[in-house]
């Protein structure tokens, strides 16, 4: 197996090569300059330190979304339901600062319980998708989707009834939050919260501990390979899914506190941006591996924030950092096809 | 106009609306009949929109922008069928990724003919049927993929349960093991049913760019979501073409009456009237599902006889089972 492994390799690297290839190809067909589209993202994602700064602002919400998803992976789940996850993390921290925001309490203390709130949303709301799979035979994935919508309704209803802005309602968001109950950033022009960032790595790190390092990390993927071995063996099999549901829900609701607490500052309609959707990319490029996931999530946010210039310099379209990400997910996964087929799945 | 006119020509429009929803459900369902997850919907839909629009306002011609539409939506199809069928990767990852990655690229690619103006499906009243009141308004004075959308909901049932071909259709999503004993070619026509499936869901997109919401409009066209709802409809629908149908109806049905009780429900802002029907599909499956579940059935037993029997007819009447293979690889041995 061993001298299989430059050709393993020429694999992974194929399919990374074949999907720059074909947004070059993307590129050239609507008449622009690859070259400098791409030197473009670059320079937009790394050219000063104010967007090096935007990248890592938008990696620690990919980063507690993908964290949290390779836990239900492990299990075997997809949890398609992370961006109603990640927006009831919103709606709930946003709750809790107007709950607290007249209160008496220490700003710190009212952003922790603020933090808290977000986080018990998005158990909260992953735990549905994993009732009404484990109770209502709804798949996760169908399930999933249906309660992204009510998460968006129910967002969108706060925003333009109960909490609309004094006056108009509208779609940027609701009042901003009194200064000092913002998550305190780099400068006063900055949204760079350390503090989020300090967040990020330790959910990555959690999850590589709960994952790799404990017992019921291993019980996760037993329920996660063959569900009904599992079971067989005494694995309690349902329980294991709910518990990694309400675990990913943990994740998700952090990473919509922290676009709450440190990022807008208020709570607006797009406040899961695609995050949640971006995590499960992440997550299937790195084909699951934890300690890849961070890097990965980071070059994925670098393409982000780089792309937010082209439609000003290169009157393109910035969702070509989409187009990128797709392709490289897409060649990765059929490269990874073609290798099982050709030379055989490795057992791990 | 009276009241009533009104109304009937509400409902006509929700016929209307409902055209491509209806197109792009039947194709799902035979896809997910043959036992094949096209989960790519949404970019497909939005992929083809804009293809189909480009297409035919660069040539001036409907049907090649139909045909466009129909072409896109099968060769997504056929690469979700390549990586699921021949190179065993999971259907649903692929799918998911070509949702993604479709809407990107039409929203990319589509950025030069944002907002222009070009060909629009013209109506068609057929002469005398569309003077039958309340019925020819209705069904008779339409266009004419709106004609077609009714006329592939009885094509679709005719084939899938009158026919000897969809009768291997069905087998190759139930049982492929035994249509393969039988002589039926799985993997072939699982690739011939994904892009069949596929070029039908397909024109729904230039059905929306070329009629119903006619032109391309990029992030802002309103056809973000709807290929999630596809998916939902499809179950919905317990994979038969006529309860399918009816979803799309429904679907199209309630995100009318939104806009219509609008004025008189001011509390509620007009967005959250636009997703009101989103939730409501969760609720159907959650009760097309509810049959299946084990604890149901346990609790069904300890009713008294009369009732137990009532509530296992309703039950059973909304349930809707998969196909048995769907979304699992065929192994020859």
């Amino acid at each position: 197996m061993s001298r299989n492994r430059p050709v393993r390799f020429a694999f992974d690297a194929g399919g990374v090569v074949v999907a720059f290839v074909l947004t070059t190809l993307v590129l050239v067909a609507a008449k622009a300059p690859p070259l400098k589209a791409f030197a473009n993202i670059a320079l937009g994602a790394f050219g000063t330190w104010d967007v090096t700064a935007n990248v890592i602002v938008s990696w620690v919400p990919l980063v507690l979304a993908t964290s949290g998803l390779l836990v239900t992976f492990t299990v075997g789940l997809w949890n398609i339901g992370i961006e109603g996850q990640i927006i009831l993390g919103g709606i709930f921290t946003t709750w809790a600062l107007r709950g607290l925001e007249h209160s008496t309490l220490d700003p710190s203390l009212i952003l922790a319980l603020a933090v808290l709130a977000g986080m018990a949303g998005g158990a909260l709301w992953a735990s549905l998708a994993g009732a009404l799979k484990t109770f209502g035979g709804v798949n996760e994935i169908f399930g999933g989707l249906g309660l992204n919508f009510v998460a968006t309704a129910v967002n969108l209803w706060l925003i333009f009834g109960p909490w609309k802005r004094p006056g108009v309602a509208s779609m940027s968001g609701t009042l901003p939050f009194d200064p000092k109950l913002w998550m305190p950033t780099l400068g006063p022009d900055s949204r760079l919260a350390p503090a989020s960032v300090v967040i990020a790595l330790l959910a990555i790190v959690a999850v590589f501990i709960l994952v790799q390092g404990t017992y019921f990390g291993l019980r996760l993927k037993a329920v996660g390979r063959n569900p009904k071995a599992a079971y067989v063996l005494g694995v309690k099999t349902w329980q294991h899914m709910m518990a990694a549901f309400a675990l990913c829900g943990l994740f998700a609701g952090l990473a919509g506190a922290v676009q709450v607490l440190a990022v807008y500052h208020r709570l607006i309609p797009a406040i899961s941006s695609g995050y949640g959707y971006l995590g499960l990319m992440v997550a299937m490029l790195v084909n699951y591996s934890v300690p890849l996931a961070a890097p990965v999530a980071l070059f994925f946010a670098a393409l982000n924030v780089g792309s937010i210039q082209l439609p000003i310099v290169l009157r393109l379209d910035s969702s070509l950092a989409g187009v990128l990400q797709g392709s490289l997910v897409l060649l990765v996964l059929l490269a990874k096809g073609a290798k099982e087929r050709f030379l055989g799945k490795v057992q791990k | 106009m009276t009241n009533e006119s009104i109304l009937l020509a509400g409902l006509a429009g929700v016929l209307f609306a409902a055209a491509p929803i209806v197109f792009a459900v039947i194709g799902e369902t035979i896809t997910e009949r043959a036992g094949v997850i096209n989960l790519s919907m949404n970019g497909s839909i939005l992929l083809s929109a804009m293809g189909g629009f480009s297409v035919s306002l660069a040539t001036g011609s409907l049907l090649l922008g139909f045909l466009a539409g129909a072409a896109i939506g099968s060769l997504v199809a056929l690469v979700v069928a390549f990586a699921s069928i021949t190179l065993r990767q999971s259907q649903v990852a692929v799918g998911f990724v070509l949702a993604l990655l479709c809407r990107d690229l039409s929203y990319f690619l589509g950025n030069p003919v944002m907002g222009q103006s070009g060909p629009r499906l013209p109506g068609l009243s057929i002469p005398l049927l569309s003077s039958i009141p309340i019925v020819g308004t209705l069904f008779f004075a339409q266009d004419l993929m709106t004609y077609f959308s009714f006329a592939i909901v009885v094509l679709a049932w005719l084939f899938i349960f009158k026919t000897k071909a969809g009768l291997e259709l069905r087998g190759i999503g139930e049982r492929p093991a035994a249509s393969y004993v039988r002589g039926s070619r799985v993997e072939g026509l699982r690739y011939l049913y994904t892009a069949v499936g596929g070029a039908l869901a397909g024109l729904a997109g230039p059905m929306y760019s070329l009629s119903v919401k006619a032109g391309w409009k990029g992030t802002i066209s309103g056809l973000d979501g709807l290929g999630w709802i596809v998916l939902a409809i499809t179950i919905f629908g317990g994979w038969k073409p006529f309860r399918a149908a009816l979803g799309a109806w429904l679907f199209a049905f309630l995100q009318w009456l939104g806009l219509v009780l609008q004025p008189s429900l001011p509390g509620i802002p007009s967005q959250v009237l636009q997703v009101a029907p989103f939730p409501l599909m969760i609720l159907t499956l959650l009760l097309v599902n509810l049959g299946d579940a084990e604890w149901v059935e346990r609790s069904l037993a300890r009713l008294p006889d009369k009732a137990r029997k009532r509530a296992a007819r309703v039950l059973r009447a909304m349930r809707a089972t998969p196909p048995a293979a769907l979304g699992a690889p065929f192994e020859k041995d």
